[in-house]
């Protein structure tokens, strides 16, 4: 089951195989992400999409080895420029956050010490990772706010965090994570907190910043939409594991699990105006407890009795995966 | 902690017939630390009811004391090898378990009897003030602040500095001392509890004030009450033991056990430790037994701790 | 900023009025002190004129009046048992009150801080068990039962340190200190415990607090996103985050801890304003009282106004919206 899907060349920047991140707290073991394998190609924007709950934040800290306690990785590999991000130790793995993998949070106004200037958290961020005068680092520290678009980044330098705006903020963290040119960023929910206009702002800004310096990016989401204008790929999150995963336009235009399917049927449109919106029924299932089989069928529309088993992950059109035993193929303009 | 909400989910599987009360009284005996301190507590209780009929000795009756007998160390015999002093003797051949039997009593009465009218005059003036609102309010408030932002132990000094020492002055310290601690906690709840639909409705019924207050309001606030009690008393006994060491307290003829310690100060420099430390052990059982009750009391009393 | 600043100020001065009442009511109008201050043998001619010279006559808002005009002359009054003004009494005695008060409090921060740090970082570890029950035992103790405790181990078993006094002092601005000495440091040393073990608990407690609410921000994690080492995050994340409330209670707590000191002293025999006001209770020495009062009741002020300024300092949103 090897999702072959950006077909380049060069190898991908990530490649996320059957990993497991287990929480085990009092009342019971809760699989929050549970063999979930995909690719983040060169230079490429992986969108992860799923609701909250879905194990989709979970996922990203996995990638950076900062899941708290009482969770932990329990499976599974994340091979990460020819080694295994799983097995890697903590002080390599320290070595490698912040330098060849960053992240960008979701709360722009948590994010950043209050108590800290933003020279102090940005200057500290270089001298963790290379022997850096401060002078030198005050100099880059200071580009990459002026490249992010802060105006007069001397001044801000010296200021505290509340002294910015939440658009603001988001910008110097991305300008954190920016620093050391990283080959990864695993963006979590960075422009949810923000109005839409900065959204989009910063949307056009990280993709510029993709395509010039070749990163690559993991876009976590629950907005479809916000996907839909930036990723290349996309993987849908249910219930810690990935529902469907296929190139953007193929996952938007042939949504084949009905998750998918109910998902764009809820999003607003205007060519959809008049049309009551969609919904999905239900709630998403505690994962102590999920349904046997597969997790999304007491939920689903199209649920048959064979939904009672697992369904396996399975390539139903070409570079285009769905766990699904009854996807949508009509639309999709194949027989079943 | 973990105790507690681990245990809960068998509890709610349980038929339905407990009681709230009984609800309460297993999950208080979930926590072993809890129930051995409640254990001893009691205990503690019961000896100082007692402390007349177990005491091996009435150490206010001077007929009984020999002050040949004084400073022994635990374990010896009297002179007359009728009696063990186990704990020892002080320096008036006073027995020092006896002693600290009949301390126990003054020290329980005076804290238990200060914590008990700092509540009533803290309850009634918090009620007064969720009830009344506006300056009332303000005002009541205002000194509650005040009284809390000064350390006990000023509080108690300055009343006893304007008052004069004595016993009866040191328990009107004490209350001066505790009721901001009552009337923080009661307005805090009957202000929560008046905008409830239940008693908007005994409003409605037109019931007399007198009644909304006592039937209704009161008795919800009776949980943080209690608990804040319980504390209260702990500190009150450690208060006034502190004031009885230094001087301020009880009379010389009624040893509590603060007293008990001072008057073997003197005699610990001479390395006879007995004096002090037992009372001592007593008083630190004593207070730390109440405290542990109390913290397991919130914890179980609290509805924001249980989820 | 200096608005503020005299806002605060005026405040003060109010409060400082306000306790001048309540202290002269209560020393001057609850008591009788034709009874103290007059001899019992003195004849009904002597006592009308010791009460005439006293004002006591006069009704007691004008006796307040001529007490409020003597006090902000720094007169309050001579000690009947020293026959000194009971100001100068008070300040000969204060520093070493305050060595002691600020003594308690450093090592209350040295010791409670490490300990609540541990404690905060491993929570469910047999060490923090051990740290967090010591420090309901520090609640719960009797300070001065551990005081009598302290003295018998140290000072009678182990000989290690002397149990009573000040020890030898030196003199720095005008008066006399004992942190200065070598002999002086030895007789404070259990003192400066006894009277700290109640605020270690507390620092302990408030530390360990802070650790654990602060980890869980989102800040701590994205420090740790940044790949910066564990000793930086905690040492300098976590740490300047939770040192604010520490302060700041710390602080606050400095009066208590002068107050406190009343308990301390009376144990180790150590002559500070403390011990004088217990002796100055017990023979209704009522100048002093009022001078003891009063001159706490100023620096809990003035206390209070440093750590506000402090806390300013420290954080920096508090900073911003003072300028503002």
């Amino acid at each position: 089951m090897q999702p072959n899907i950006p077909a380049s060349a060069a190898p991908p920047t990530l490649q996320v195989r059957n990993l497991r991140t287990h929480f085990f707290t009092r009342a019971g073991v809760v699989p929050a992400v549970n063999d979930v394998s995909f690719n983040v190609g060169r230079g490429k924007v992986l969108g992860l999409v799923g609701e909250s709950g879905s194990g989709k934040t979970v996922t990203g800290f996995s990638i950076m080895r900062l899941v708290d306690e009482p969770g932990r990785i329990v499976g599974g590999e994340m091979l990460f420029g020819g080694r295994d991000l799983v097995k890697t130790s903590e002080e390599e793995m320290r070595a490698i956050r912040g330098n060849r993998i960053a992240m960008i949070f979701q709360d722009p106004m948590m994010t950043l010490n209050p108590v800290l200037r933003i020279d102090t958290q940005m200057i500290e961020t270089m001298q963790a990772h290379r022997k850096i005068s401060h002078d030198d680092a005050r100099q880059r520290a200071r580009d990459t706010l002026g490249m992010v678009g802060i105006p007069s980044p001397d001044e801000r330098l010296k200021a505290y965090p509340h002294q910015f705006s939440g658009g603001m903020r988001q910008r110097v963290a991305i300008a954190i994570a920016l620093l050391h040119e990283p080959e990864l960023i695993v963006a979590d929910e960075p422009t949810t907190a923000l109005d839409v206009t900065i959204q989009g702002q910063i949307l056009a800004e990280v993709q510029k910043l993709a395509a010039n310096t070749g990163t690559s990016i993991i876009w976590i989401t629950h907005d479809l939409s916000v996907v839909a204008g930036l990723a290349d790929d996309i993987a849908v999150m249910y219930a810690g594991k990935i529902a469907e995963y296929g190139a953007v336009d193929e996952v938007l235009d042939h949504p084949l699990h009905p998750y998918t399917h109910g998902l764009l049927g809820s999003v607003p449109s205007r060519n959809k105006r008049g049309q009551p919106l969609l919904q999905i029924p239900g709630m998403t299932p505690s994962l102590l407890n999920l349904p046997v089989g597969c997790p999304f069928r007491t939920r689903c529309p199209r649920a048959a009795e064979v939904c009672a088993q697992d369904p396996p992950m399975a390539e139903i059109l070409p570079a285009h995966e769905a766990r699904c035993f009854r996807p949508h193929l009509e639309e999709a303009g194949v027989a079943a | 902690m973990s105790a507690t909400t681990a245990g809960a989910a068998p509890a709610a599987k349980a038929p339905r017939v407990e009681t709230p009360f009984r609800r309460f009284v297993s999950e208080f005996f979930e926590s072993k630390i809890a129930t051995g301190a409640l254990v001893v507590l009691v205990a503690i209780v019961l000896v100082a009811i007692f402390a007349p009929l177990i005491s091996p000795q009435n150490p206010y009756d001077l007929a009984q004391l020999d002050i040949m007998d004084g400073r022994l160390e635990p374990g010896s015999r009297n002179g007359d090898d009728t009696m063990t002093y186990w704990l020892g003797t002080d320096d008036q051949g006073r027995d020092m378990l006896s002693g600290i039997m009949y301390g126990l009593r003054i020290s329980l009465i005076v804290g238990a009897g200060s914590a008990i009218a700092a509540a009533v005059v803290g309850a009634s003036l918090g009620m007064l003030a969720a009830y009344a609102g506006g300056r009332t309010d303000t005002i009541i408030m205002r000194l509650v602040d005040l009284q809390l932002s000064f350390p006990t132990i000023l509080s108690a000094l300055m009343i006893l500095a304007f008052l004069g020492k004595g016993i009866m002055n040191v328990v009107i310290a004490l209350i001066v001392v505790e009721w901001a601690y009552y009337a923080r906690t009661v307005r805090g709840t009957a202000l929560v509890e008046r905008r409830r639909e239940y008693i908007e409705a005994a409003q409605c019924l037109a019931l007399p004030t007198r009644r909304i207050i006592f039937r209704h309001l009161l008795p919800n606030c009776m949980p943080p009450l209690i608990v804040v009690g319980t504390i209260q008393i702990a500190r009150a006994i450690a208060l006034e033991a502190t004031l009885s060491f230094l001087g301020l307290g009880v009379p010389i003829t009624e040893p509590s056990l603060g007293l008990l310690i001072a008057n073997g100060y003197e005699y610990m420099l001479s390395g006879k430790y007995w004096i002090s430390f037992y009372p001592g052990i007593a008083l630190l059982i004593t207070i730390v037994s109440i405290n542990l009750v109390g913290d397991h009391l919130r914890d179980v009393l609290n509805p924001r701790l249980k989820k | 900023m200096s608005v503020y600043l005299l806002r605060r100020l005026i405040q003060a001065a109010l409060v400082m009025l306000a306790m001048s009442v309540i202290v002269f009511v209560g020393v001057y109008a609850i008591g009788d002190p034709v009874e103290i201050l007059i001899s019992p043998d003195a004849d009904q001619f002597e006592r009308a004129r010791a009460i005439a010279a006293l004002g006591l006559d006069k009704p007691l808002y004008e006796q307040y009046f001529s007490f409020l005009g003597n006090a902000l002359r720094g007169d309050l009054g001579r000690s009947f048992v020293f026959n000194e003004p009971a100001l100068q009494l008070i300040g000969q005695r204060a520093p070493a009150t305050l060595e002691l008060a600020f003594g308690a409090t450093i090592l209350a921060i040295l010791v409670g801080l490490p300990l609540g740090l541990y404690a905060g970082l491993r929570p469910n570890g047999a060490g923090a068990k051990a740290i967090m029950a010591g420090s309901i035992l520090g609640f719960s103790l009797p300070t001065f039962w551990v005081g009598l405790m302290l003295i018998m181990v140290f000072a009678v078993q182990l000989g290690w340190l002397p149990s009573t006094g000040r020890g030898e002092t030196a003199e720095f601005l005008g008066m006399r200190w004992s942190f200065l000495t070598w002999d002086g440091l030895r007789h404070m040393a259990m003192p400066a415990l006894n009277l700290a073990l109640f605020k270690i608990s507390l620092v302990i407690r408030l530390t360990r607090a802070g650790v654990r609410e602060t980890m869980l921000m989102d800040y701590v994690k994205f420090a740790r996103a940044k790949g910066l080492s564990p000793q930086r995050v905690i040492g300098v994340h976590v740490f300047k985050n939770i040192l604010i409330p520490v302060v700041t209670v710390v602080g606050l707590e400095l009066g208590s801890t002068i107050a406190f000191s009343v308990v301390t002293e009376s144990v180790f025999a150590w002559p500070g304003m403390g011990k004088l006001i217990i002796d100055s209770i017990n023979v209704l020495d009522r100048p002093v009282i009022v001078a003891y009062l009063m001159s706490i009741v100023l620096m809990f002020i003035i206390i209070n106004l440093v750590v506000d300024l402090l806390y300013s300092v420290l954080d920096p949103r508090v900073r911003l919206e003072s300028k503002g």
